[in-house]
């Protein structure tokens, strides 16, 4: 699913609001949650996930093809988290759609 | 880190302040926003947010784990996980380095 198939969807579920203003909704919500991790604060939204910002410490690096040696300044990358609902979602439906709750090993599999 | 953290609430009053729908209302977008990305990534879906970032689900093999405290070998299943890539413009922003080039 891509940002305009996510609009789409609170388009048709929401008939009543301007398709641009469901953009806007969207393109709030996404930009608050950058614009707060730029900000260095942390992000937490129960049973999704929380976004986190870590920091990274300076360090020689390598040119992989050269072998030169490279100094890599320190740097601030995101993180996420999946939050524990969402975990336990995702793996329901993957062992309800794959027929395989937890495999019993020796067990072969069916088609 | 420092600073505080962001929650729902927070998001519904910016989407409150920006579009100008009831409080209510803008909660329940972002509920809704929130409930759809689960929805897709449930169904196995990768999610991807242009210049925000991405989710893809991966599938992990079964592997053996050990219990720290005990050394017991105990397997770990297969199972889903859920990976965050972050956009360009979400990395260089974080950096500091806003407008950066490249999505």
């Amino acid at each position: 699913m891509t940002k305009s198939e996510l609009i789409a969807r609170l388009a048709a579920r929401n008939p009543h609001l301007y398709q641009r203003d469901v953009e806007r909704i969207v393109a709030t919500v996404f930009d608050e949650i950058s614009k707060a991790l730029a900000t260095g604060h942390r992000v937490e939204l129960r049973g999704f996930g929380a976004f986190s910002v870590k920091k990274r410490d300076p360090r020689t690096g390598r040119n992989p093809r050269t072998g030169e040696q490279v100094a890599v300044a320190s740097k601030r990358v995101p993180y996420f988290k999946t939050g524990k609902d969402l975990r336990d979602r995702l793996n329901k439906e993957a062992a309800r759609a794959a027929g395989l709750l937890p495999p019993e090993p020796g067990h072969d599999d069916k088609k | 880190m420092d600073g505080r953290t962001i929650t729902r609430a927070d998001l519904s009053e910016s989407v409150f302040q920006e579009v100008g729908l009831s409080r209510n209302e803008s909660s329940d977008l972002v509920e809704t926003i929130l409930s759809e990305v689960v929805e897709a990534l449930a169904r196995g879906e990768s999610v991807k947010i242009s210049s925000f970032g991405s989710f893809t689900v991966r599938d992990k093999g079964q592997r053996v784990g050990r219990n720290p405290k005990t050394g017991q070998e105990v397997p770990i299943l297969p199972r889903r996980v859920l990976v965050f890539r972050a956009s360009n413009v979400l990395k260089s922003l974080i950096n500091g380095a806003p407008g950066e080039n490249k999505g």
